[in-house]
């Protein structure tokens, strides 16, 4: 760590993961609750802990994000942070306000958080991801406001790099894609034209051009490869980014009552969103092997290239899967919906957010050249673990869905089973994605054991050839 | 020239230009060949309404456009020649390159604005759909090209290029010699043959 201010990547990198593992727990009893229908019912309904599972999620992911920024940006731009004291003062709103939130989610009834929240005042609460009552919209918009002038300032007062350019580009996009959710028009084909410009425009725009700096950064950290190769890359995938997600926008247009010309646009352009995927995995996979050195933090590494794989896979693959309009005609919805979901958010952003907490964490605990032996393969277990049982996940979801569309979409009306026929036909799938779901829980475990093991990695790092920047 | 020398490749051979924007180019490709492809399918299921569509359109207006980009390629080119061998007039040859294709983008702009006056737009009918978007997608790529082709021209005034090193070069005529490419599809495919 060469900054002191850098430090305070932290305390946001420890609460992401804690709220990381209430995500799971509560993705665990939504698992349940597909086959044993009133588990914990009344005090945790289905909706109450899917909005609860998919909200934590959302919000650990910011945090991650902000954690990475805090981190990187000031060891980019050679100077320490603007003002710690703001990112501190920062954290703890937002985790308050974060708090809070799912307090009210698990304790109020909805109906109740919305009133007493004043959501008539500004009515934006109801909707999909964004349930949020309108004061927390308002307090995350306030803390990512102060967290942009702390980047900009710090940024503007150092090194120019693409690093940190793309990164901030990606992060001022996310704060000014957030201000559509304060706008709720009572049509409903508008609304969901706003809404999406919110949910897409930041997993499928914005939110890759913070991936794609991320994993640059750790790129050029451990693997020593000039930065103007790997700005190079970078460049490109968020270019690529940028031409297939915006206007890839249109595969969500497909039913919601926009012009018959989104069909197509929507379909071609979001055929090709995989393309920048690979190119990440062409990226990581490259850099690491022209590394010109051996960084002894193996298990950062695994997570760079796991991100890069796993991305293009649920983002990529699982996407490309259900996008064409005649496909999604059928498939719009259903479990295929649900399967890509899970991996493409696990692949390239909770990965990701792992990816530079394996780099950073053990640097700000005092361990230059990463953990233990031990530690490290105890957190690679984690890896393993929680991917594999990710890819099961998606393949039973993606089973549920192929024989959900196949009794309840495909035949005649008429002919076709109900929703809830349907749900019945394919319980063993949930089921076993249930038992995976286990197994991911037991990696998440894993892994934060991997925290507590003490010691360092040697210092003794194989050179390959001369290292441009230090680790 | 023997046969041996046919299939022997040049000694000095290299990818022109930088391999990123190959992968760019490849890229944009794709986009539009899956256009192309969809425009193809599209045209079989319904063939009327896209004969009809064709003849609103203007082909002089097309052929036109067609000699302006194909004109502006070969000033590239040669612009790209003159600078790799250090002879004069590069720059010149880059500045006529980008007078010419505004040929076609004044062209392209007046068709739009005759169509649109006429009622024609992007919900007209599945022909004119493809006709606006697949044209104006292609356009903003010439637009894009002629900042290039400016940029190049400036740096080759204030001296930054001399000959020695061509990537910046290369990688700006490859992308030019790409929107003229998908132009040479369209063109026909568009005016000619729907």
């Amino acid at each position: 760590m060469k900054y002191e201010s850098q430090r305070v990547a932290m305390p946001y990198f420890i609460f992401a993961l804690l709220l990381f593992a209430g995500q799971i727990v509560f993705g665990l009893v939504l698992g349940l609750q597909y086959v044993v229908g009133d588990f914990l019912f009344p005090e945790i309904p289905f909706n109450v802990a899917r909005m609860v599972h998919t909200n934590l999620l959302i919000v650990w992911l910011l945090f991650g994000f902000m954690g990475a920024t805090y981190y990187l940006v000031p060891e980019e731009a050679q100077t320490e942070l603007y003002s710690p004291l703001l990112a501190w003062i920062l954290f703890w709103v937002f985790a308050a306000a974060g708090t809070l939130t799912i307090l009210g989610y698990l304790f109020v009834d909805y109906a109740t958080l919305a009133d007493v929240t004043m959501n008539r005042l500004l009515p934006t609460m109801g909707r999909e991801f964004l349930e949020q009552p309108t004061i927390t919209k308002i307090g995350i918009a306030l803390v990512v406001v102060g967290f942009l002038f702390n980047i900009l300032m710090t940024a503007l007062k150092g090194r120019k790099t693409v690093v940190n350019i793309v990164l901030i580009t990606g992060l001022v996009g996310l704060a000014v894609l957030w201000l559509f959710s304060f706008y709720n028009p009572s049509n409903l084909t508008l609304d969901k034209y706003f809404w999406w410009f919110v949910v897409h425009l930041w997993v499928e725009g914005v939110w890759e051009l913070i991936m794609g700096a991320i994993l640059a950064y750790v790129l050029i950290k451990i693997t020593g490869v000039d930065r103007e190769v790997i700005e190079k890359w970078l460049y490109v995938i968020i270019a690529m980014a940028l031409i297939t997600g915006i206007i890839g926008t249109g595969h969500h247009f497909f039913w919601i009552g926009p012009p018959e010309y989104w069909l197509w646009l929507g379909s071609v352009f979001s055929a090709l969103e995989p393309l920048p995927f690979f190119m990440m995995v062409l990226f990581a996979f490259n850099m690491i092997n022209r590394r010109r050195r051996n960084h002894p933090n193996k298990a950062a590494m695994l997570w760079a290239m796991g991100t890069a794989v796993m991305a293009f896979l649920g983002a990529g693959v699982w996407g490309f899967l259900h996008t064409l309009a005649p496909v999604n005609y059928y498939t719009h919805g259903s479990q295929i919906t649900a399967a890509h979901g899970h991996m493409a958010f696990y692949g390239a952003y909770v990965m990701i957010v792992l990816t530079i907490i394996s780099y950073a964490m053990p640097i700000m605990r005092g361990r230059p050249y990463g953990n233990s032996n031990t530690a490290q393969v105890l957190e690679m277990w984690g890896f393993w673990l929680m991917t594999i049982s990710m890819v099961f996940i998606t393949l039973f979801l993606t089973g549920a869905g192929i024989l959900q569309i196949w009794l309840q979409r495909i035949p005649e009306s008429g002919e076709a089973l109900s929703f809830m026929a349907t749900q019945d036909n394919i319980a063993l799938f949930y089921w076993m994605r249930f038992v995976a779901g286990c197994f991911f829980l037991g990696g998440l475990v894993v892994y934060f054991g991997s925290f507590f093991i003490g010691g360092q990695a040697s210092a003794a790092e194989e050179v390959r050839g001369p290292a441009t920047e230090d680790a | 020239m023997t046969d041996q020398s046919l299939i022997q490749p040049p000694a000095n051979r290299h990818l022109p230009g930088d391999l990123a924007v190959w992968m760019f180019i490849f890229a944009e490709l794709a986009v539009f060949g899956i256009l192309f492809i969809g425009f193809t399918v599209a045209r079989s299921l319904d063939p009327a309404t896209f004969h009809a569509g064709r003849d609103v359109l203007h082909p002089w207006v097309g052929l036109l456009n067609t000699i302006a980009l194909i004109t502006a390629s070969y000033l590239v080119a040669t612009a790209v020649h003159q600078l790799r061998h250090r002879e004069p007039g590069s720059q010149l040859r880059l500045w006529l390159a980008l007078a010419v294709s505004s040929v076609y983008t004044a062209g392209k702009l007046w068709e739009y604005g005759d169509l649109y006056s006429l009622g024609y737009n992007l919900g007209t009918d599945t022909f004119f759909m493809f006709y606006f978007f697949l044209t104006f997608f292609h356009f903003m790529h010439v637009v894009l090209g002629q900042i290039i082709l400016t940029v190049l021209a400036v740096k080759v005034r204030r001296g930054d290029y001399d000959g020695s090193d061509m990537n910046g070069m290369e990688s700006g005529a490859s992308y030019w010699h790409m929107v003229d490419l998908v132009w040479l599809v369209l063109f026909p495919m568009i005016y000619v043959l729907a």
